[in-house]
């Protein structure tokens, strides 16, 4: 089990990097769980388009969110180049969909900036801030948000 | 949680278990198939649950325990006859004690109103026996409520036991002391000790901690050697202890001061002083002393000749050993293995891939390996069951009160006790066993004088049993009363609109409107039955758990409640169909049958809408595929699989497929673990493949192709 589980450093928080398309995003390692490749899923009825479905994770059912729809970024069908990137969000496990994943950082609090003000409806429920590293713009997400509230509820 | 309350819990996990031993027993000495052990099991169950309220300061418990405990002993020493008339006092009792511990559990105090009444009850009982004895001018005999541990027992000859004890240093660290049991031992009889404290190191080298002492006692005493061993009850596996009758007549009394005198002077030096010299020994002047006959002096120190007495008892009631274990662990072992017969069976696809031939080492290999496999997960599905009977006992307590609020007399009578289930079905059986028992006495048995009139025994049977029956359990709550008065259901259900006034029914449709929602025949609420919970209720409960229920009624004999259960809720018997490239589950409980449907069979009614011709009649047609989004275009019947299903309403519907791969059991796994419920869904399952399939919830697929509101319950519970 590939399991990483880090606690925040001394000189920050660290944080994992993934591409969608062109754009960069990252989430707090801290909810990562493991990283693996893609697999096709099995698909749920009456589910929102940005789920893909579940897959058997040793044996535990695993939705599927395709972080690409989500964020309402083009999505493309998946291939086995893909990563799922299986995280704690709450008191379940998601695995996200995304299509590579990049580095690691190690980050203080005071690199993330205010996201911009931008008419995106994505960057304002799911970006939480932005950093700004090696002239590249990298997005940090807001985990609790990827599953809709009222699909947590129903939990 | 702090040490304390994990020692009360476990101080009420026992007492938990003692009820249910104390139960068992008084239903046996009720039944009048009680041998003296059983009396003793009983007793020793509320002496426990005394001894442990007292640590924990449940005075109410504790007073309450210590009066049915004299009573008790009585009925043990043969002073009180357990009449029915004494039973059902001490039944009624044990009732009682069960609501106290389950008040101190949550930490109340229970209204004394509920419990004084039954303490006097009890008390009046062993009153009555101690003053009829007195009249009777029996030898008198005294019984103290004050000091229960010193019971007084029959004449007996006193024998001589010789019994070694040689703590070790478990027992003082587990905060017993060796005195105390010694001063307890000083009061079964005559005693004396010798301490052997050759084991005693230097100073310097003493553990403070340590045990060294062994003590070896002379006791002469009108008790036999299990009463001996009550006394190490508590310490049993922490000292070395061996008890021996022996032929030697004890030293004359006037010598038992002085030789505790020497053994103070031998244990002189020690911390643990002997405070039990403080007491003497109970001196029996001139008890006359009978050798006893087999007691020959034996060699060592085993405990030969009146272990006799314990063989025997061991060879009735072979004590099973347990441990205790926590569900999750077994829940993660049940979902391990789970993973193991999936691993198992995508290793066999490699390999049947792989081209191996059929007989090659690899392929017997994995025979073999398939055969352990599904010993191990019946083996570990085994640790979850656990037999009906504690559910069962529970249902004569339920009989005593109804019985006794309606004013008719009804007896439980159980078959099949050591069935087993899973403990989750058990624990979720009980709210709709306890309705269908007290609808049994309250509706269903008639007034002990419409008895009498039908020329039927006054006292009314409820029957409950349990029973394997190809791979399910079936329960069956049966009762002898007058059965289900066809004529007044029909008209109430007419009355509430439940069915049309001129519906024609067969008789067996007619039983089953009391399961319509929002039926009830008595119109005023009992206390008893009505509690605004229906048979409904019941039905939903029992579909819930993956079952299903059913009603026999013969007018004048009675009625029979039968309840299929699953033996477990991990695993479902389903058919793995396909459609629209999609695999999914049907559980089989809910199949009849499966059939090609030929051209002609198929016809449109409405828009959108289409119906089954099957054997003269119409039912609805239901493309999975489409229902469920999978697909657009409306399947080709004639190349399609119809799966006619059966649900909950009894309502016969057809399921339209591709195609259908297999049957099998399948693991039971959570949707809503880590996602949500989803619509038309009860749960997913793994296949041999290794990929998820998804369990289709075929009642709520039906409500909703109809149109109604899909249930919001689940018909599975998840194991995982």
């Amino acid at each position: 089990m590939s399991e990483m589980m880090t606690s925040p450093t001394p000189n920050g928080v660290e944080l994992m990097a993934f591409r969608i398309g062109a754009q960069e995003f990252c989430v707090d390692i801290v909810s990562v769980r493991e990283i693996r490749g893609w697999t096709p899923a099995t698909a749920l009825p009456h589910s929102p388009d940005f789920v893909r479905g579940v897959i058997n994770l040793r044996g535990v059912v695993l939705p599927i969110v395709d972080l690409a729809a989500r964020l309402g970024l083009a999505c493309v069908e998946p291939t086995s180049r893909h990563v799922i990137i299986v995280a704690q969000v709450g008191k379940q496990i998601v695995g996200l969909l995304v299509d590579a994943v990049s580095e690691i950082l190690t980050v203080t609090d005071d690199m993330v900036q205010p996201t911009p003000d931008v008419a995106s409806e994505m960057a304002k429920t799911f970006v939480r801030g932005v950093l700004a590293i090696n002239q590249r713009m990298i997005s940090l997400i807001a985990l609790d948000e990827i599953l809709p509230k009222t699909l947590r509820d129903a939990a | 949680m702090d040490t304390i309350e994990t020692i009360k819990l476990t101080f009420f996990q026992e007492c938990e278990e003692q009820l249910a031993e104390l139960e068992s027993g008084l239903l046996a000495m009720n039944e009048g198939a009680a041998d003296s052990e059983t009396v003793n099991a009983v007793f020793r169950a509320v002496h426990s649950i005394k001894g442990g309220a007292g640590a924990f300061k449940l005075d109410d418990l504790v007073r309450f325990a210590h009066i049915f405990e004299t009573t008790l002993d009585q009925i043990r020493i043969g002073q009180l006859p357990p009449s029915p008339e004494v039973m059902k006092v001490v039944l009624r009792t044990a009732d009682v004690l069960a609501d106290l511990v389950a008040a101190a559990r949550e930490g109340d105090r229970l209204d004394e109103a509920k419990w004084l009444p039954a303490l006097e009850e009890c008390r009046a009982l062993s009153d009555a026996s101690h003053d009829a004895i007195e009249l009777a001018d029996f030898q008198p005999v005294r019984v103290s409520f004050d000091d229960i541990d010193a019971p007084v027992a029959p004449a007996r000859p006193p024998r001589v036991f010789t019994i070694y004890f040689k703590p070790k240093r478990e027992l003082y660290a587990n905060a017993n002391e060796s005195v105390l049991l010694l001063r307890e031992l000083a009061r079964l009889g005559e005693m004396t000790v010798a301490c052997d404290a050759s084991a005693l190191p230097l100073l310097g080298e003493l553990d403070a901690d340590g045990a060294y002492f062994a003590w070896t006692v002379e006791l002469v005493t009108t008790r036999d050697e299990a009463e001996i061993r009550e006394v190490f009850e508590f310490v049993e596996g922490d000292c070395d202890l061996t008890i021996e009758g022996a032929a030697i007549p004890a030293p004359a009394p006037s010598d038992v001061a002085a030789l505790i005198r020497r053994v103070q002077a031998e244990m002189g030096a020690e911390s643990r002083a002997p405070a039990f010299v403080q007491r003497p020994a109970p001196v029996h002047a001139n008890a006359p002393l009978k050798l006893v006959a087999d007691a020959a002096p034996s060699e060592g120190r085993s405990a030969a000749p009146p272990a006799k007495a314990d063989i025997a008892k061991n060879e009735i009631a072979p004590p099973a050993a347990t441990i205790r274990v926590e569900f999750d662990r077994v829940d993660r072992l049940i979902n391990l293995v789970g993973e193991l017969v999936i691993n198992q069976a995508m290793l066999s696809q490699r390999i049947i891939e792989a081209g191996f031939a059929n007989g090659s080492a690899v392929t017997v290999g994995l025979d073999e390996l398939e055969q352990l496999t599904r010993e191990i997960q019946e083996s570990v599905m085994a640790i979850r069951a656990q037999p009906v009977k504690s559910l069962f006992q529970r249902m004569s307590r339920i009989v005593r009160e109804v019985a006794d609020a309606t004013g008719k007399s009804a007896r439980l009578k159980t078959e099949g006790e050591s069935t087993e289930i899973d403990k989750t079905v058990v624990e979720r059986l009980a709210d709709p066993l306890t309705h269908l028992i007290r609808n049994a006495i309250d509706h269903g048995l008639e007034a002990p004088h419409s008895r009498a009139a039908a020329g039927k025994l006054s006292e009314g049977i409820v029957r409950l049993s349990a029973a394997h029956r190809s791979g399910r359990v079936i329960i069956e709550v049966a009762d002898d009363g007058a059965g289900i008065d066809r004529a007044r259901v029909r008209d109430v259900a007419i009355g509430k609109g439940l069915i049309p006034a001129d519906a024609q029914l067969t008789d067996a449709e007619i039983d089953n409107l009391i399961f319509l929602p929002g039926f009830s025949t008595v119109s005023e609420l009992s206390n008893i039955s009505g509690r605004g919970v229906g048979m409904d209720v019941v039905k939903r409960s029992i579909q819930a758990l993956g079952g299903r229920i059913s009603i026999a009624s013969r007018p004048g004999k009675g009625s029979t409640f039968t309840m299929s259960l699953p033996l477990t809720l991990a695993v479902l018997d389903g058919m793995v169909v396909s459609t629209s490239g999609q695999t999914l589950v049907v559980p089989l409980t809910a199949i009849v049958e499966t059939l090609r449907p030929k051209s002609g069979d198929v016809h449109a009614l409405g828009s959108g809408a289409d119906v089954l011709a099957i054997r003269g009649s119409f039912v609805p047609l239901i493309d999975v595929g489409r229902a469920l989004g999978f697909r657009t275009v409306p399947a080709d019947p004639l190349t399609s699989v119809v799966i006619l299903i059966e649900t909950e309403g009894r309502a016969r519907n057809a399921l339209l497929v591709d195609t259908i791969q297999d049957q099998r059991q399948v693991v039971i796994k959570s949707l809503e673990a880590n996602y949500c419920h989803v619509p038309d869904i009860a749960a997913a399952t793994i296949l041999g493949d290794g990929r998820v399939a998804l369990i289709l919830d075929v009642d709520a697929l039906v409500a909703r192709s109809r149109g109604d509101v899909a249930p919001a319950d689940l018909p599975f519970a998840e194991a995982g």
